[in-house]
């Protein structure tokens, strides 16, 4: 405890650790006025050629006199005037020249923390490193760090997060990883070309236009929306390709570990107890190979991918990583809705189930593309039953579990006894639940 | 409902004290009497005497509303169990919420100027779920503050992160 005083005091009189960011940092910022004149002539190609021909050279070179100087010093004061700083139990960050912000961020309440490379970071040897916390709109994000000292604080961060002593997590070092999974490339493409969505921006390119034709005749008026469509199938599945590339997924004592990217490079560190939901997902043309999707909430992250593609089978092996003591229920363990339900919602209602473990509560819903949600018992934050006129009709009802990722599953068209069961049971499940979980500092 | 009830380990419901009914009720009175004065006025001295039965439409709305605001304050009720709280409400759209203590995040009580006047006071609980909607209008404020001091206790004893 006096141990403990006598470093506070010297903390206080010689605030070190306070360290800034890599020097290549004010570059980013330089970029923007630049970027936005690019931007500018890009968007307006006729006017930018005017105005362009009216500058004369001393104009142009005055202009730029003035406006490169001007962003640089913009960018080296803002980075001269951003600090962080590890402590006992926060990150803290300091930054602005005109308007100061101090932000304080609880190690032990990270929920994930993000190491990304974008790929002119990749070619300057630099990385962001982010971290998601609760409630906080704005990420918290230090752009940009050498490459190994991202690392190396990441280590740190999690290090003390996970409750080790202050002079022991500098020491820890990074916490050894082994791979669960690797996505390969080829798998990738096949499961991006067979979803739904691309068949359907296809099919829509194909369409149109024709149609287009038969009513307009104008060439220009078919290209103008032929070219976006095509373009809009081809993008959207290239960029999950990009994005997706060499998805791994490791295991450490530190929590999960996502690494993907092509070019832009992310390393994602999820520490132990942060799943709030796993969601397995398989749209119907993946159902012949039996491959699936798994996404996770975790919250105050965006990222939602898990795996991109995987075999049923190892996509169950990393969800029981991922959830201690979690089997997935299979999909003939689901108890179906009733056979009313076929009156009350045609068709659909086959889609839906659910089934309720020892360690989760899971739901699934889909007639095509199957979306199977687990909750952890000890995740779940509320619990509510609704019935409106037409499930009163037919003795139904929904069961909504609310996660603290701001996700609700819901077991729809359930028995009206049945669901109010499930509520008083849920209720009592979440609470016994809870008592089982991990503490926030997991290796304390 | 009733049935659970009879079985006799249901949980101690609580109603909600009649200001709620008596403040919804006379704000609709307040709406819609004017309303009915005007559609019943207006229209009989400009075309006719037979028009003023415009009248009739804001009465029909006001009684039906009469009826409608009672029967939505009588399903109203919770109840605090050992470990959570259960907010059951509606009657065409039925909703039954349960929120453990341990979940809590914050209560608030909050009281508008016109409830205010009527001695009343709502209790809003937030848990980290967004989507969490439990609310109890229309309490007492020597009500709504046990409850708020109540759930804190029990919240602050059962606390669990997320």
């Amino acid at each position: 405890m006096t141990a403990e005083g006598v470093d506070d005091a010297v903390r206080v009189r010689e605030p070190v650790g306070e360290r800034r960011l890599h020097p290549v940092t004010p570059f980013r910022r330089a970029w923007a006025p630049v970027a936005v004149l690019v931007g500018w002539a890009a968007h307006d190609p006729n006017q930018a050629q005017q105005q362009l021909t009216r500058l004369t050279t001393t104009t142009l070179l005055l202009a730029l006199a003035v406006i490169v100087p001007a962003a640089s010093l913009y960018g080296f004061l803002s980075w001269w005037f951003t600090y962080f700083s590890v402590t006992d139990g926060e990150l803290r960050i300091r930054t602005g020249l005109v308007f100061r912000r101090t932000a304080h961020i609880r190690l032990e309440r990270i929920q994930a923390v993000d190491v990304t490379q974008p790929l002119l970071a990749r070619v300057a040897g630099v990385a962001k490193l982010r971290l998601d916390v609760v409630g906080a709109d704005k990420k918290d994000e230090l752009a940009f760090l050498g490459q190994d000292e991202a690392r190396v604080l990441r280590a740190e961060l999690l290090a003390r997060a996970a409750g080790f002593a202050p002079d022991a997590a500098r020491e820890v070092g990074e916490a050894p990883a082994h791979e669960l999974l690797r996505v390969p490339p080829r798998a990738l493409a096949v499961s991006l070309a067979l979803r739904g969505a691309t068949w359907g921006a296809l099919a829509a390119a194909l369409v149109v236009p024709p149609v287009l034709w038969l009513v307009t005749h104008s060439v220009w008026t078919v290209l103008a929306t032929g070219l976006p469509l095509l373009g809009a199938a081809g993008a959207r599945s290239a960029g999950r390709f990009v994005a997706e590339y060499d998805w791994t997924v490791g295991d450490s004592p530190d929590g999960l570990r996502l690494d993907h990217g092509l070019l832009d490079r992310t390393h994602e560190t999820v520490p132990p107890g942060r799943v709030q939901t796993v969601r397995i997902v398989q749209p119907v043309l993946w159902r012949r190979r039996d491959w699936v999707r798994v996404e996770l909430d975790v919250a105050g992250s965006d990222n939602s991918v898990l795996v991109p593609v995987a075999p049923r089978a190892a996509a169950e092996a990393v969800i029981a990583r991922v959830l201690p003591g979690v089997t997935v229920p299979a999909g003939a363990a689901l108890s179906r809705p009733p056979r009313r339900a076929g009156r009350c919602l045609p068709l659909w209602w086959r889609g839906y189930g659910i089934a309720v473990t020892d360690a989760v509560f899971a739901a699934r819903h889909g007639l095509l593309r199957r979306d199977l949600a687990l909750v952890p018992h000890a995740k779940v934050q509320s619990v509510r039953l609704t019935q409106g006129p037409w499930l009163r009709l037919w003795r139904l009802a929904a069961v909504h579990v609310d996660t603290g990722a701001g996700k609700t599953v819901t077991a729809r068209l359930r028995d009206a006894q049945e669901a109010a069961d499930l509520l008083r049971g849920q209720a009592e499940r979440s609470r016994t639940g809870r008592r089982s979980a991990r503490p926030d500092r997991w290796m304390a | 409902m009733d049935t659970e009830d009879a079985v006799g380990d249901g949980p101690a419901w609580t109603g909600l004290p009649p200001g709620l009914l008596r403040m919804r009720r006379l704000l609709l009175a307040v709406w819609l009497v004017p309303a009915a004065l005007a559609a019943g006025l207006v229209p009989g001295l400009c075309a006719g005497p037979a028009w003023a039965a415009f009248a009739l439409l804001p009465l029909a709305a006001l009684a039906w509303g009469w009826v409608l605001v009672g029967r939505n304050w009588r399903s109203w009720r919770y109840a605090e169990r050992a470990d959570d709280l259960l907010i059951s409400r509606g009657v065409l759209w039925r909703e039954e919420t349960v929120v453990p203590y341990g979940r809590m995040q914050l209560v608030e009580v909050t009281s508008g100027p016109v409830e205010r006047h009527f001695g009343l006071a709502s209790v809003q609980l937030h848990t980290a779920a967004a989507a969490t909607d439990a609310a109890i209008p229309g309490l007492h404020p020597a009500e709504a503050e046990r409850l708020r001091d109540r759930l804190t206790e029990l919240g602050e004893a059962r606390s669990a992160g997320l």
